[in-house]
């Protein structure tokens, strides 16, 4: 590999920095020799190993679609995968690995003035024309902290699914997907210009599509797939549109270069808008926000580590990572922030409205990711980059938890009843209760990471989402956030409606995951009788990665500390680690002064984020009784505005008929039966060959060999002929 | 490599050695067939056919592989150029010679033409000898296109070509052969005529008869002329390519062509037509066909081409049409990226004619392979079979993805430059073809998953076999090309770069120059 380092006077050059290209390439290493040893195992399926050859398969005649952790479906059947040992031992060892070096180039990277990012020429990628597009990676501190975020909560997850799947048939395939979906995933963050980051963001999408249809013969799983795939291209069309417009305004596509060509046009530029409202499209589809967040609790039909890795902590923040990366562009377009702003925070109340009524364990994360990922970008639409990612981060933290704690569950579920032959739902949330006396661990973690996503103090999600709250009723008041409108509403307007929709979302928070854990761990098992004696803790393997998880979700914020609580230990540590990066674009917002609330409104702010997440916690505690509930199967139907949550306000129903069904049939009827085979091809090709063989028809009818026709046709032509010269 | 092919004077015998090697080796073939073969046994195939097919092909590509070392691309002369008289009183000569592009051409067949042997290796059964022999007289119109020079020399071999494939698609097809060969023949024999007329009109507007390229490229014409004659040039290639709304022959060829047939339609064939549009329509008539409503017209052609092939490939039930309207979608991204006249778009033409070569051929190949198994191409009939055959599901899902635009594939390069390219001289239109990222999704991975997901229902799909070493073989390189095209194309770009430079320089010149269009 030809590596060159233009920046050669950079100060990390001569550091571990050096070896960034084996970041992604380790796990790309142990996506070949994970697909290699699953497609070895196909081309020579062995006498012991069924599997192989694709019977004795998960999901077989079993009744319950969606359910999870198929793999642990046989065991009498489905023998473990030949090369089940080497996989366990190269899918997460290539990932501790990239962690490793992530963490070497950190501590490299401390202490070095980072205000010019590390370039890392790795080759040249599309050159021609006025386009010199290089494969090029990118160091610098934003980059850096994604990479330590995916390679370490990575480096977990992977641990925690050697235990959750390694008795699928399909286990060398699962890491080879895990392992190719990391690899992307830190293209995406180190890639230096938006063509490379769009290599990731695609692949990351590629990957969540193989994934989530994992377990592809069961329809629903591949309908889901195929969904998160297509409602992904909604949103990378935009992303495309934005390059284009980058690079016939700026001629270039590079970080550097455009961002210096939008500096160049000012404030509030159109073109400038344009690109950001275009790139947030993208965002739009990759991280779930309204109108194409649909694809994402379907998403849930992967496994659940896969959930956890790709649709909580890392693929669907790549939105939110985007924008911050574009900071100086979004900051020099106030009206797309705006819209950010306010798409994120009705996201996170709209989706923490169908979380109060899943009963699937899952799902409710799901909407859960949808709605905290709506703050997030209410963080970076408002220009608080900083607060944006601290929130990313926590939430990595404490989704992760929650996915794999909830994986937990499942796994103690289905090993249950499958060892009494029940074909229950394992995700069903009425199917459980009373789990704390079973999984004592999973459940002392789980309620951290609930604490820690319902803002509860000290807890990580409560340093971070505040910080994000307030940041939006400080630029409310004095930005040019403030100044700009948004469809003609004043921006400060639209900002404290974008803060009223996030203390709305907080509550209803606090209410659907307490309400969950309620349903989970506390009152009592609604399993079964025969079931409850198999109910236990997941092996060690799995419940190691939780316990790191916790540790982070209860500690996290510390890496973001509030002034106001300088006692409990240094302040602001990622602001000042991510200044470099997107400190400019945050004074841009702020007017240039340091966005800061007198004392007094920052304690009011704290003392009501924090009275709203208890009061939520009260109501659930108060309106869901685990005691009054039934197993699934006994379950009443719901009604009314319940029937409308739990079918997530029908939007699925609507885009498939205002959509999906009207393209295919304008395609079928219209543009093929009608156009294609009835016109063009019908009236035309054929139609000419008809007329064709028509006035053939009437020539070979004259040619009837009879001499008196040809004599009466003579005498008529003869007479035309002579009229015809009379005239003349 | 370099000094090597110049001690053994490469350039000077490389191209008619390259036409003459196929029609040698049909002729031996069917010399085989008269007078040595014997009778095969009923329901076997024929091995001696096949076998020396595949050695001629094989030779052929070892041959050719010179011409990426060989050929100068970035010389302004006529590389490798071969010149000698043919009928001296008409001013008709043999002459060849090549740029980057055709390069780049010939080797795209060169090379998918052993692939598309071994694809037929089993399933052709009948009249084996005529078969392959047939393949390589088609290989030598094929190349012959590429190469030629002289205005008659590029009819003819444009011609040369039509019988084989008809013959190939008439004989050897489907059920509905005969009318699939017949519109084939007549749709294209009658775009070509015009052609004919123009090209003689040219060669005789010269004082003396002269069909050389490079005399009718120097000559001057009036401005209606020109229209004229473009337009006859452009209803042949467009019919070709082809253009919405003459495409109705594609789907009913590909659909009842043998497999190999297929491969060459769509692999090469197509890329004639769009390739006449890079050589003669537009150099030869540059004002022409940048006239604000030819070029609009073109643009929006390749437009609706690309949204409708892609919606109509949609809704299809049988695979090998779905390919089959796929193609018109993305032969509309190349002529989108030709008429936007850029060198980024052109570029991104370029890549996308060599993109769809490799990944429509490979689809058509992994579409032969389950139809000699399961000897059906309905969608419906399959679903869930990448439990039973995982590599060939692991093939199609890559080769899919190629042809989706997925970054990391091939694909996406041609794809992002002809867009990216076009956006700068055509947005409106640039931004309704992109639409159509979202379109190859939806129906490349629908049909992906009726074919290898869902539940295995079917008793018939439980016992299919997987992929054999044969198969495997044949697509790994294609799939190296995938993945290599797509993650370093720059080898490729660079040997196109200077012809398209020239032909974007060489309009915008022309442009310039037009004296109308100046004063107005």
């Amino acid at each position: 590999m030809l590596i060159t380092a233009p920046t050669g006077a950079h100060p990390l050059a001569d550091t571990a920095a050096r070896f960034v290209w084996l970041v992604p390439l380790l796990p790309l290493a142990g996506f070949v020799i994970n697909g290699l040893l699953s497609l070895l195992a196909a081309a020579n399926p062995g006498p012991a190993d069924p599997s192989a050859a694709g019977h004795g398969h998960h999901a077989d005649g079993h009744g319950h679609g969606h359910d999870d952790a198929h793999g642990h479906d046989d065991p009498h059947h489905a023998a473990r995968h030949r090369f089940a040992a080497v996989t366990s031992l190269v899918g997460p060892a290539v990932l501790l690995a990239s962690f490793g070096l992530a963490l070497a180039i950190f501590l490299a990277m401390r202490g070095v003035d980072m205000h010019a990012p590390y370039v890392q020429t790795l080759f040249s990628w599309m050159p021609t024309g006025d386009l010199h597009l290089d494969a090029a990676f990118q160091l610098d501190p934003l980059s850096m902290v994604m990479v330590l975020i995916i390679t370490g909560v990575g480096s977990l997850i992977h641990i925690f699914s050697v235990g959750y799947m390694v008795d699928d048939p399909g286990y060398p395939r699962y890491f080879a997907y895990l392992n190719l979906f990391v690899f992307f995933m830190l293209v995406l963050v180190l890639g230096a210009s938006y063509p490379v980051l769009f290599v990731g963001w695609e692949g990351v999408g590629l990957c969540s599509y193989l994934l989530i249809g994992f377990w592809f013969s069961d329809e629903a799983n591949a309908n889901a797939g195929k969904k998160a795939f297509i409602v992904n291209r909604i949103g990378d069309f935009g992303f495309l549109i934005a390059m284009f417009l980058m690079f016939s305004h700026f001629g270039a596509l590079d970080f550097a270069g455009v961002a210096a060509g939008a500096e160049g046009l000012g404030l509030g530029n159109v073109i400038v808008t344009a690109i950001c409202l275009f790139l947030f499209v993208g965002c739009t589809g990759k991280s779930a926000q309204i109108p194409l967040y649909t694809w994402l609790p379907d998403a849930m039909a992967g496994p659940t580590p896969v959930s956890a890795l790709i649709h909580a902590a890392t693929m669907v923040t790549a939105g939110v990572y985007l924008i911050a990366r574009s900071a100086t562009l979004f900051s020099l377009a106030p009206m797309a922030q705006l819209l950010v702003a306010l798409v994120g925070g009705l996201t996170a109340l709209f989706a923490a409205t169908i979380g109060l009524k899943q009963w699937d364990i899952k799902k409710v994360l799901a909407y859960s990711t949808v709605s905290q990922l709506g703050y997030m970008f209410v963080g970076v639409g408002v220009g608080a980059y900083t607060a944006g990612v601290f929130h990313l981060m926590t939430h990595a933290f404490f989704k992760a938890l929650l996915f794999l704690g909830s994986g937990s569950v499942i796994y103690a579920m289905h090993k249950a009843y499958h060892a009494t032959h029940n074909h229950e739902d394992a995700q069903d949330m009425r199917n459980m209760g009373g789990l704390r006396a079973h999984m004592p661990v999973t459940f002392a973690l789980m309620w951290i990471a609930t604490l820690a996503i319902a803002g509860i103090p000290v807890f990580s999600g409560f340093f971070s989402k505040d910080e994000i709250l307030a940041s939006v009723f400080a630029r409310a008041q004095h930005s040019t956030l403030a100044d700009a409108t948004l469809f003609g509403i004043p921006g400060t307007a639209v900002l404290f409606t974008v803060y009223v929709l996030g203390l709305c979302a907080a509550l209803l928070t606090a209410i659907y995951m307490t309400r969950m854990m309620l349903y989970t761990f506390h009152g009592p098992n609604r399993t079964g009788e025969a079931e409850r004696p198999h109910l236990a803790e997941a092996p060690w393997v799995m419940t190691g990665p939780l316990v790191v998880l916790g540790v982070l979700s209860l500690a996290g914020g510390w890496f973001n500390l509030p002034a106001l609580v300088g006692f409990l230990g240094p302040v602001g540590t990622l602001e000042h680690w991510l200044e470099p990066v997107v400190g400019a674009a945050q004074l841009t917002v702020t007017h240039g002064e340091a966005a800061h609330l007198s004392h007094s409104t920052e304690y009011a702010l704290i003392g009501a984020a924090i009275a709203i997440a208890i009061t939520g916690i009260l109501v659930a505690r108060a309106r869901c009784r685990p005691e009054a509930l039934v197993a699934a199967k006994d379950a009443p139907v719901e009604k009314g505005i319940e029937r409308v949550l739990l079918h997530k306000w029908f939007v699925d129903e609507g885009y498939q008929k205002a959509v999906v069904t009207p393209t295919v049939g304008v395609s079928r009827v219209v543009l093929w039966k009608g156009l294609d085979i009835g016109i063009i091809d019908g009236l035309f090709v054929n139609g000419s060959a008809l007329l064709m063989r028509t006035l053939g028809w009437f020539g070979s009818q004259l040619q009837s060999g009879q001499v008196g026709t040809y004599a009466w046709v003579l005498v008529i032509g003869a007479v035309c002929l002579l009229s015809a010269f009379r005239i003349h | 490599m370099t000094a090597f092919l110049t001690s053994i004077g490469y350039n000077s015998w490389i191209l008619p050695a390259l036409l003459a090697l196929p029609v040698v080796g049909a002729v031996l073939l069917w010399l085989h067939g008269a007078f040595v073969a014997t009778a095969t046994p009923e329901g076997g195939v024929a091995r001696a056919p096949r076998t020396i097919a595949l050695a001629l092909f094989v030779a052929e590509l070892v041959l050719s592989m010179g011409l990426w070392w060989s050929v100068d691309v970035n010389a302004l002369a006529w590389q490798a150029r071969f010149d000698m008289p043919w009928i001296p009183s008409w001013g008709i000569r043999f002459t060849l010679g090549l740029d980057g592009i055709a390069m780049m051409l010939i080797l795209l067949t060169t090379w998918i033409m052993p692939l598309a042997v071994l694809g037929s290796w089993t399933s052709i059964r009948k009249q084996t000898h005529s078969y392959y022999a047939l393949l390589l007289l088609l290989t030598t119109g094929m190349l012959g296109v590429f190469m030629a020079l002289d205005l008659v020399l590029f009819y003819v071999m444009w011609e040369v070509m039509l019988i084989p494939m008809y013959l190939i698609v008439g004989v050897w097809g489907g059920e509905r052969r005969l009318y699939a060969a017949l519109k084939f023949f007549l749709y294209t024999m009658l775009g070509s005529l015009l052609m004919l007329v123009a090209i003689l009109w040219i060669g005789m507007h010269n004082g003396a008869p002269d069909f050389s390229y490079d005399t009718a490229l120097t000559a001057g014409r009036s401005a209606t002329a020109s229209l004229w004659l473009f337009g006859a040039f452009a209803l042949a290639f467009a019919v070709k390519v082809p253009m919405f709304p003459f495409h109705t022959w594609l789907p009913d060829a590909h659909v009842e062509a043998p497999t190999a047939g297929s491969v060459v339609l769509a692999a090469i064939m197509l890329k004639m037509g769009t390739f006449g549009f890079v050589r003669f329509a537009i150099p030869l008539f540059p004002t022409a066909a940048m006239d604000e409503r030819v070029r609009g017209l073109m643009i929006g052609l390749a437009v609706v081409g690309i949204v409708y092939g892609a919606l109509v490939a949609l809704v299809q039930p049988d695979f090998k049409k779905l390919v089959a309207y796929s193609s018109v979608s993305h032969l509309g991204f190349v002529m989108l990226g030709i008429f936007a006249m850029n060198v980024e778009s052109m570029q991104g033409a370029l890549m996308v004619t060599i993109n769809h070569g490799v990944s429509t051929g490979a689809l058509f190949l992994l579409i032969g392979m389950i139809y000699e198994r399961r000897h059906s191409r309905l969608i419906a009939d399959f679903g869930g079979i990448a439990k039973v055959t995982p590599i060939f599901a692991a093939c199609l899902t890559v080769v899919s993805l190629s042809s989706i635009g997925v970054p990391g594939t091939n694909g996406f390069v041609g794809e992002f430059l002809v867009l990216l390219g076009a956006f700068k001289s055509a947005p409106t239109a640039t931004v309704i073809a992109a639409t159509s990222v979202i379109f190859a999704a939806a129906y490349l991975l629908w049909a992906l998953q009726r074919i290898i997901y869902n539940p295995l229902t079917k008793p018939e799909n439980e016992a299919l076999t997987d992929l054999n070493w044969r198969e495997i073989g044949l697509l790994v390189p294609l799939l190296a090309a995938i993945v290599w095209m797509g993650v370093y194309p720059k080898p490729v770009l660079a040997k196109t770069e200077a012809a398209a430079t020239r032909l974007v320089q060489g309009v915008e010149a022309a442009m310039v120059a037009r004296p109308s269009m100046r004063n107005r």
